[in-house]
């Protein structure tokens, strides 16, 4: 029995608003981090599904570009958290907040 | 003729070119004959035009063009005849003397290479203006001569004096291109043509006397009045004196304030087909050539009285061409460039004697130091006071000849000049009494001395042609330009000649008895005339007059704007510009939180807004009825 669309749309969306939701209640920049890579997967997953859906392979091209930007996301991203915690800077994104003036 | 007619220009051009790029590494002997040399190359050029001119020749030629525009182009073309041919041996025969006498006269000056540079090039321009074949090319020799009459009044600039000179003849020149520039407009826009052979050609199909023509003519008579020092326009002439004493020869002798008589002539069409405009110049000219008289019986700087008496005499030209004896205005333009020439020269070394002072009346007794400068002087002082057989004399007579014999109001034009003739001989007598003093008056143990034979030779031949110059008959030269002038009778000659002679001597009587024979009959008649002479000795408040409606409203004006407009307005927009976006940019400051989330939440936020709007117009929204 092929599983409709729309459950896949669905369940992206779930897991989308998940991680959006984490991006905002969560401090730990890590969290943070894996809460970005839940969203950008759940994009991913919503993607392939309509790829297939609709027979075309644009859909899969995309999600392969979007997990090539993730990655490189991730190398920069993990790079300035460890040099942040080096600093001696406590691990909040709340309390990182240099950039405002 | 189309290869020596360039040649006459380049000479010139090549001596300002050497002198100005080498002249510091030169010796000054070779500087200065290169100079004097590249001028006198050009004058046997344009002897050699000449002999082709007396054979009939003419030449309008185009070398090249200079820049084209549609079927619209400006050729370099190059205009030869009769009258071309009369001015470029003027400008070159006694630029060229001048020139040998400066190389006498600036041997101590530490521009010497610096100023003969600019004399070249001053004689460059005022070749190409007479030689050029258009009117784009005129303007350009026109504005090139009022940029060397600036370089050469301001040579010495460490004097404020002469640098101010400069600037206000610089000034004064500039209004006169101004009307040239929109004369020059005027005739494109309603004749399509630049060059003097097509504009000539169709300057009858305006209407005669019209409005354009007469504007055309007006407006080039604004250029001619500021380039010749016409009233109005004629107070820089006198402050142009601040230049070196050859420079002073160049420009009323040969170059710069000819040029405007030259315009006329070469015009003539034109002002002949505008009688308004004609009758213009010569209302200009016969009260310039009085004013400027009066003024000259009341200066004592030497130079300044020649000044005057420049101005005066290009007054007599004007009127001349203003009245259509184009042939007169133009054969006393020669004669006149013989004598001033040799005046400014004479005077020059009469200068340095007395050791760079000009008050006359600190001069005297010069026969026994100077007897070449002062018989020269006095020979220049007779031609130019209309005594019998000099040269002034034929050229002048012609002058108020032919206006006292024209109808209606020209005659009254001839009656000032006749009285203007006795101020001339009045205030050139006046200054000879006075400076070159007689044995009887100014007894002193001065040691004068003499110039050197490089100053004195060029003066010597400017004084016989001051002499001989009236027997040259310009006017049949001038026939195929001008057509033939018109016939006197042999009784209104010899009647007009008389009367003029006698007005010379009365003018000469006057100056004998007041400065010569009873001085103190001088004093008594200067108070006597008190408030008169107090006014003709200050111009008759003319530059207090330009100063109070001109200067001084322009300057309060620049004031104004300088104080109030430039720091409340100008300044003011572009601070109050910034200081709200500063204000502004500070309160919208405080969105940014520097907090991570809660630019997140606005991201979010954002994207499922505008996710919203595209649904809402794509019409997948399920409550939106008919989607």
């Amino acid at each position: 029995m092929p599983v409709p669309a729309y459950s896949f749309l669905l369940l992206s969306g779930v897991v989308f608003t998940l991680g959006a939701i984490g991006f905002m209640v969560r401090r730990n920049p890590l969290v943070v981090f894996m809460c970005i890579e839940l969203m950008l997967n759940a994009v991913n997953l919503a993607f392939a599904a309509m790829s297939r859906y609709l027979n075309s392979l644009d859909g899969v091209v995309f999600a392969f570009l979007v997990i090539t930007v993730a990655a490189a996301e991730v190398v920069v991203g993990i790079a300035i958290i460890v040099q942040v915690y080096r600093a001696g800077r406590q691990m909040d994104v709340d309390e990182l907040d240099l950039m405002k003036d | 003729m189309d290869i020596l007619a360039p040649l006459v220009l380049l000479t010139p051009l090549a001596g300002f070119l050497v002198n100005a790029l080498f002249g510091r590494l030169l010796p000054r002997r070779v500087v200065g004959w290169v100079g004097a040399g590249s001028i006198g190359l050009a004058f046997l050029f344009a002897l050699l035009i000449f002999s082709q001119v007396l054979g009939g020749q003419k030449l309008d030629q185009s070398y090249f063009t200079w820049w084209q525009s549609g079927d619209f182009n400006v050729p370099f073309n190059l205009y030869v005849d009769a009258l071309s041919t009369l001015m470029i041996l003027v400008i070159t025969g006694v630029g060229f003397l001048i020139h040998v006498y400066s190389i006498g006269y600036m041997r101590e000056d530490s521009g010497y290479s610096r100023f003969f540079a600019y004399m070249n090039l001053f004689v460059f321009s005022m070749l190409l203006l007479v030689l050029s074949g258009n009117l784009v090319w005129l303007i350009i020799g026109w504005a090139g001569v009022g940029l060397c009459s600036y370089l050469l009044i301001g040579f010495w600039f460490e004097r404020t004096s002469a640098v101010l000179a400069a600037r206000k003849a610089f000034v004064m020149n500039t209004i006169g291109d101004v009307g040239m520039v929109f004369a020059a407009f005027l005739i494109f826009l309603n004749l399509r043509v630049l060059d003097f052979q097509g504009l000539f050609g169709r300057v009858h199909q305006l209407p005669r006397g019209g409005t354009v023509i007469t504007a055309i003519c007006l407006l080039l008579l604004v250029g001619a009045l500021a380039k010749s020092a016409q009233l109005p326009l004629q107070t820089w002439l006198p402050d142009a004196m601040e230049g070196p004493t050859p420079v002073s020869a160049l420009i009323h002798a040969a170059t710069m304030v000819t040029a405007g008589v030259y315009l006329v002539a070469r015009m003539h069409l034109l002002y002949d087909w505008a009688p308004t405009a004609a009758a213009t110049v010569a209302v200009i000219g016969g009260v310039t050539a009085f004013y400027a008289a009066t003024i000259g019986t009341a200066q004592v700087d030497i130079k300044r009285i020649l000044a005057y008496s420049t101005m005066s005499q290009i007054g007599y030209m004007f009127l001349a061409v203003g009245i259509g004896a184009y042939t007169a205005g133009m054969f006393h333009f020669m004669t006149h460039a013989f004598f001033k020439a040799l005046l400014f020269l004479a005077a020059g070394n009469v200068i340095h004697a007395f050791h760079e002072d000009q008050d006359i009346r600190h001069m005297g007794n010069v026969r026994a130091g100077l007897p070449i400068t002062f018989w020269t002087f006095l020979i220049g002082t007779l031609s130019i006071s209309g005594f019998p057989l000099f040269a002034g004399f034929f050229s002048k007579d012609e002058i108020i000849r032919a206006a006292l014999s024209a109808a209606g109001s020209e005659f009254w034009l001839g009656l000032l000049a006749l009285i203007t003739a006795g101020l001339t001989a009045y205030y050139m007598f006046r200054l000879f009494f006075i400076a070159f003093g007689w044995e009887w008056l100014a007894h002193d143990d001065r040691h004068l001395h003499e110039a050197l034979p490089v100053q004195t030779i060029p003066i010597v031949i400017l004084a016989a042609g001051a002499v001989v110059g009236g027997y040259i008959p310009v006017a049949s030269f001038l026939t195929p330009v001008f057509g033939r002038a018109v016939e006197v009778g042999t009784g209104a000659f010899i009647g007009l000649a008389a009367l003029s002679v006698w007005v010379a001597l009365v003018g000469f009587a006057l100056a004998y008895l007041l400065h010569a024979r009873r001085p103190e009959l001088a004093v008594a008649w200067r108070t006597r005339l008190g408030p008169i002479h107090t006014l003709v000795e200050h111009k008759y408040y003319i530059d207090e007059l330009y100063d109070r409606v001109f200067v001084r409203p322009g300057l309060a004006l620049a004031r104004f704007l300088n104080e109030v407009v430039e720091p409340r307005v100008i300044d003011g927009a572009v601070n109050a510009v910034a200081d709200f976006t500063l204000l502004e940019a500070r309160e919208f400051r405080l969105l940014q939180t520097g907090r991570v989330r809660s630019y997140a939440l606005v991201t979010l936020g954002g994207a499922v807004g505008v996710l919203l709007i595209v649904i809402w117009y794509l019409g997948y929204l399920p409550w939106r009825s008919g989607a």
